[in-house]
């Protein structure tokens, strides 16, 4: 089993991911929920319809979505899965990737000013804080686990990640996830950063940034965001769940499993929790850097 | 060595030839802009074989006192020389059409002998062996520069920001002076300077004046000032190479200096994470669209100092695959600002060419009028940005990947101020390209711009596409740098190089991918979308029936939320006369972000001393017996000391 | 057992940072409860070889009662007893505070790394840990304005004496430990009475503007 089984599994399974949310969340306030399927269903839709570009919009809108979702495949081809290596993965490839969501972001966020909406400004404006500030604490979190295990790519992290490793170092391992698991929160636009089922435009961010968008962008928007969710979550998973020891199959399975799990977590988050004033999120992302920072001064000792 | 030579002929000779051209306008604005761009076509030609190894050595006596003509290439040399030519020779194209749209008809003369004495003072800089003449051609340098700065001199704040630098650049030139003066008490010439005792001194003295050119906080207080209110493409030239400078007099003091102490490398990191940091907030706060991007260059160099951090800690510690990895990515990160802060300059000159007005939260909308302006400048912004697969990236990525590899507080402390500084960095150049060229025209006089003409067209679409190719020729490039590498840090650094090389490819790799994905995608969305109906709509806007120009979100509105986090940092200034009563008539609202650093510590400092001096001025009393008896009093004094 | 005690100095550094970054009383006095048990089963995991004995067993009750229970309950009830502001104000907000928090970490860690440890004494930790909760419950006391805080920042730097007593010199006598638990609790008991009477005459508990009450300005 190649790494290029965790890439397919990545660019299949991907919109199964916001289902599951949706499910677990359904299943929370007692309704019975849309299938699981339905992101592939709405995607399938979107593809198949026409679009209305506003006048005031130039080319830019309508890269955003090209760049962001090209951007998102090369990050997946990054992420490994299941203790497998990934098809691209070198060493420093995490910097790489965190260049990628920059990109995707970067296109993003201009896509969302060329409306001149205030509304898309609103958005990228808070985009462009929380990314700013999560940043510090994706790179310093990965690099943690880069000092602590001698890897210096993606795939040499979490592929030597193995159980001994946490019997020996789980203090900045567990830490190093908790920041991550902040950090995917946020870079997905999930509670308790940003609230994707919120109607009121003035508080939402990711969606608010794509509000203008329709039709086939609008389904690469899904398709990406999606991606987004598996390879950052596939980064969390590959730390708390280091597989490495199960043999390859059911190593696969067990990630599979445990990023079907993450979801559900994800989903239980969103029902118990209220979105935090947006005031208060820089705070929540600074801890998730203060959190990877402890694992680093942890590891150097 | 003979074309450098006749290359700094011909920039002298235009640049007096412009100056003495007063019938015609046109004419010495086509002599001044030719001669420059002809000599740096011919420079470039040494500075590349310099390059790859062909170095070149001249000496001749000087009647000087300590001086001699002693100029020579040697790979740091030519590594200069190449962005310095490079980027003069597009300045002077851009500066043609720029300058000869001049408003009040005024003499293109005088900027033009001021602009090639500036590109000649900093190819001497770079080149001189003796260090006369190295502060000389420093001075010619600092002085043209502060003429170009201050040519709109009816403006009281241009002489404002002319003062400021002539004060600051005289500040470093001081501690230059010293610095050469402890360094050569026998040979003022570079081949006699070697490992000196007291060698923590004249590193602190070089860091600060040379620093002060480089623009690191807080030393950094005329670079905002000078660089929004000098013509654009001297701003190009001004951020792209001039503050280069700095880094070159830094890097050439380190190959005298010997092998450094780790507080160096600490000193350099802790500099570096401050002002960098320091300087990306405060470019968020700027609405000055040049401010802006003065800030980000401070930002930039500080990149280069964290990257020289980086590489010094790793030659302490024996690491020399950190040492080689810090010191390369700050090397290519010299060429990236210098190529991508001058197309930003370019397109910011061609902004206010076209819209009269720098400030951000008036322009907007114009990525529909100046279409090259616009997608250039996006370029440009994405790559100091330090997005892949621009050069920005690359040389981001070394120091990064340097820093990983040395675990130890030092290198946390780079990483974590890069981290920062990089995300922070795209909300600048978001903010930035979003404020002036995506929405609606906040303006009427924006409205009607467009791009400009053909001679500051060119520039920005060469150094866009190179911005591209630089960034994907890293991993041929980087083992190039061998030779430059190897005289900073005095260590054989081919084999690390090589070694980096390997991640390098997979990134050009992945970002060719990238861009292949991105041709794929597009192409399938146009596909797709063929055939089916594709309406045009006013913007959504929630609703809103009339959205109007002015309730757009402005570039201030953008970075408020950053801007309040880091509120007791910046303290920005509010004016506001807040609406009131049922049918309110006037309201005004505005927000200033003067700098700290010189508000808070060198404007109450500059006043104690002009306080202090002014008890001076009791002999300053006009008269004359008194001065001629204090002059022979004198006299007299230091006859009886000197005879006694 | 190394990488409990690891786990568990990690939970008491990671208090310590909420509290720095907490805005409500409630939250700072929870966080110093939970501190207080955190700091309990470190005289028995630090035992290590020889075994847990009556007198580590001892202390770590004792430290539950006293520092989890005992002082958390004072401090809630001078805050209800006092018509005290939730809402804290301090001279520095708590996103700097938090940052200098992590300065302060960076600081411990540095200066740990420079001071000689006997070998075998702890693990490479409890140095660290113990200086930040020293460290941050200075800062603590410095920046905040109001008299509760001051308090709970003092029982942080205690719980870092604590540590360090407990990690380092294991060879000293407990007794010691136990006096000067004695010792705080009394100190504590004593501010957690005045505090209650405080908020009771003057409405609040600002430390800044009781400079006032001094003698020698009074005309």
């Amino acid at each position: 089993m190649s790494g290029y089984a965790g890439l397919l599994a990545a660019l299949v399974l991907a919109p199964l991911l916001p289902g599951v949310i949706n499910r677990t969340k359904s299943f929370f306030a007692g309704r019975r929920g849309p299938p699981l399927l339905q992101p592939y269903f709405d995607l399938a839709k979107l593809l198949r319809k026409g679009a209305v570009y506003s006048t005031t919009t130039t080319w830019l809108f309508r890269a955003g979505p090209v760049v962001g979702l090209a951007a998102m495949l090369v990050a997946a081809a990054l992420a490994p899965f299941g203790g497998v290596s990934a098809p691209l993965a070198f060493a420093g490839d995490f910097l790489f990737f965190a260049g990628l969501l920059g990109v995707a972001r970067f296109a993003t966020m201009l896509a969302a000013l060329d409306t001149g909406s205030s509304f898309e400004g609103m958005g990228a404006s808070r985009e462009a804080q929380f990314a700013a500030l999560a940043e510090p604490a994706f790179l310093l979190g990965l690099t943690a686990v880069a000092w602590k295990t001698g890897g210096l790519s993606l795939s040499g992290m979490l592929g030597t990640t193995s159980f001994a490793t946490w019997s020996g170092a789980a203090a900045p391992l567990a830490l190093v996830c908790v920041s991550l698991l902040v950090v995917f929160l946020a870079e997905n636009a999930r509670i308790p950063v940003d609230d994707p089922n919120t109607h009121l435009e003035l508080t939402m961010i990711h969606e608010v940034m794509v509000l203008d968008h329709g039709g086939p962008d609008l389904a690469l928007i899904q398709y990406a965001a999606a991606l987004k969710l598996w390879v950052l979550g596939s980064l969390v998973v590959g730390i708390a769940l280091p597989v490495r020891s199960l043999a390859h199959g059911w190593a696969f399975a067990a990630s599979v499993a445990g990023m079907l799990a993450l979801c559900v977590v994800v989903g239980v988050v969103e029902s118990c929790l209220a979105r935090l004033r947006l005031t208060r999120v820089p705070q929540l992302l600074l801890g998730a850097g203060v959190l990877s920072l402890l694992a680093l001064f942890i590891g150097l000792k | 060595m003979t074309l450098l030579l006749v290359a700094l002929g011909l920039l002298v000779a235009g640049g007096a030839a412009a100056l003495l051209c007063r019938q015609s306008p046109r004419a010495a604005n086509l002599l001044g802009a030719g001669s420059a761009a002809a000599a740096c076509a011919l420079g470039l030609v040494p500075a590349v074989t310099g390059l790859v190894g062909g170095g070149a050595r001249l000496e001749s006596a000087w009647s000087v006192p300590g001086g001699s003509l002693a100029l020579a290439i040697d790979p740091l040399s030519a590594f200069f020389l190449v962005p310095l030519f490079g980027l003069c020779g597009l300045a002077a194209v851009y500066g043609a059409g720029y300058l000869s749209a001049a408003p009040g008809g005024r003499s293109p003369g005088p900027p033009w002998f001021h602009f090639s004495w500036l590109v000649a003072g900093m190819v001497v800089v770079v080149t001189a062996r003796n260090a006369v003449l190295f502060l000389v051609a420093w001075e010619v340098m600092s002085l043209a520069s502060y003429f170009l700065v201050t040519r709109d001199d009816e403006r009281e704040d241009v002489r404002e920001a002319g003062w400021t630098y002539l004060v600051a650049t005289h500040f470093g030139n001081a501690c230059l002076i010293a610095l050469f003066a402890l360094l050569g008490p026998r040979s003022l010439d570079f081949a006699d300077f070697g490992p000196a005792s007291h060698a923590g001194l004249l590193f602190v003295l070089a860091l600060i004046g040379f620093g002060t050119k480089a623009g690191f906080m807080p030393l950094h207080v005329w670079l905002p000032e000078a660089h929004p209110a000098a013509p654009s493409h001297v701003s190009a030239v001004m951020s792209g190479v001039m503050i280069k400078m700095g880094i070159y007099g830094l890097l050439r003091t380190l190959t005298w200096l010997g092998p450094p102490p780790l507080w160096w490398g600490g000193l350099l990191i802790a500099a570096g994470a401050a002002s960098g940091v320091v300087a990306v907030m405060f470019a968020l706060a700027q609405r000055d669209l040049k401010r802006v991007l003065a800030y980000s260059s401070v930002e930039n160099t500080s990149i280069i100092a964290l990257g020289l951090g980086v590489g010094l800690v790793g030659l302490h510690a024996g690491t020399p695959g950190v040492a080689v990895l810090g010191l390369a990515g700050a090397l290519l990160h010299v060429w990236t600002h210098a190529l991508g802060k001058g197309l930003l300059f370019l397109g910011a000159g061609a902004v206010l060419h076209a819209t009269g007005t720098r400030d951000l939260d008036r322009l907007g909308g114009l990525a529909r009028r100046m279409p090259l302006t616009s997608a250039t400048f996006l370029v440009g912004a994405a790559a100091i940005a330090g997005l892949p697969p621009l050069s920005g990236f690359f040389s981001e990525f070394l120091i990064l990947y340097g820093a990983v590899q040395h675990a130890g507080l030092h290198s946390l402390a780079a990483m974590v101020a890069l981290a920062l500084m990089s995300g922070l960095a795209a909300a600048v150049f978001v903010r930035a390209f979003g404020g002036a060229f995506l929405g609606v025209a906040r303006d009427d006089g924006v409205r009607v711009a467009h791009d400009p003409g053909a001679a500051m067209r060119a520039p920005m679409a060469i150094l866009a596409p190179a911005l591209l190719a630089l960034g994907l020729s890293t991993p041929v490039l980087l083992p190039a740098l061998a030779p430059v590498v190897e005289q900073i840090g005095g260590l054989p650094a081919r084999r690390e190089l090589d070694a980096a090389t390997a991640p390098l490819a997979v990134v050009v790799l992945g970002s060719t991918i990238f861009l292949a994905l991105v041709a794929l995608i597009a192409g399938l969305r146009r596909s797709l979308l063929a055939g089916r109906t594709v309406g045009a709509a006013a913007t959504w806007d929630c609703g809103y029936a009339h959205p109007a120009p002015r309730m757009q979100y402005t570039a201030s509105s953008f970075a408020q939320p950053l801007t309040a986090l880091f509120g007791p940092v910046l303290r920005t200034r509010l004016t506001w006369d807040a609406p009131r009563g049922l049918f309110p008539a006037a309201a005004a609202f505005a927000t200033r972000t003067p700098d700290v650093v010189r508000e808070a510590a060198l404007r109450p400092l500059f006043d104690l001393v002009s306080g202090a001096l002014h008890a001076m001025h009791r002999l300053q009393h006009g008269r004359l017996h008194l001065y001629v008896i204090s002059i022979a009093l004198t006299l007299v004094v230091l006859l009886l000391w000197r005879l006694s | 057992m190394n990488s409990w005690i690891d786990a568990d100095l990690v939970l008491i550094t990671l208090t310590s940072l909420v509290l720095l970054g907490a805005s409500r009383l409630g939250t700072t006095i929870r966080m110093v409860a939970l501190q207080g048990v955190l700091l309990s089963p470190l005289p028995l995991l630090l035992a290590g070889d020889a075994g847990i004995t009556l007198r580590a067993a001892g202390l770590a009750v004792a430290t539950v009662l006293i520092k989890g229970i005992g002082f958390p309950w004072l401090m809630d009830r001078a805050v209800r007893g006092g018509s005290l502001r939730r809402e804290l104000d301090p001279r520095l907000g708590y996103n700097a505070s938090l940052l200098a928090g992590v300065l302060l970490l960076a600081v411990a860690f540095l200066l740990s790394s420079r001071l000689p440890l006997p070998p075998g004494e702890g693990t490479p930790l409890v140095l660290p840990a113990a200086l930040f909760n020293i460290l941050a419950g200075m800062f603590v006391i410095a920046s905040r304005r109001q008299a509760i805080t001051q308090v709970l920042g003092y029982l942080v730097l205690e719980n870092g004496i604590y540590v360090f007593g407990v990690g380092i010199a294991s060879h000293q006598p407990l007794l010691v430990e136990l006096g000067i638990l004695l010792d705080v609790f009394a100190a504590v008991f004593v501010m957690g009475i005045v505090i209650f009477h405080m908020g009771r005459e003057l409405d609040h508990i600002d430390t800044g503007r009781m400079t006032l009450l001094n003698d020698w300005e009074k005309e």
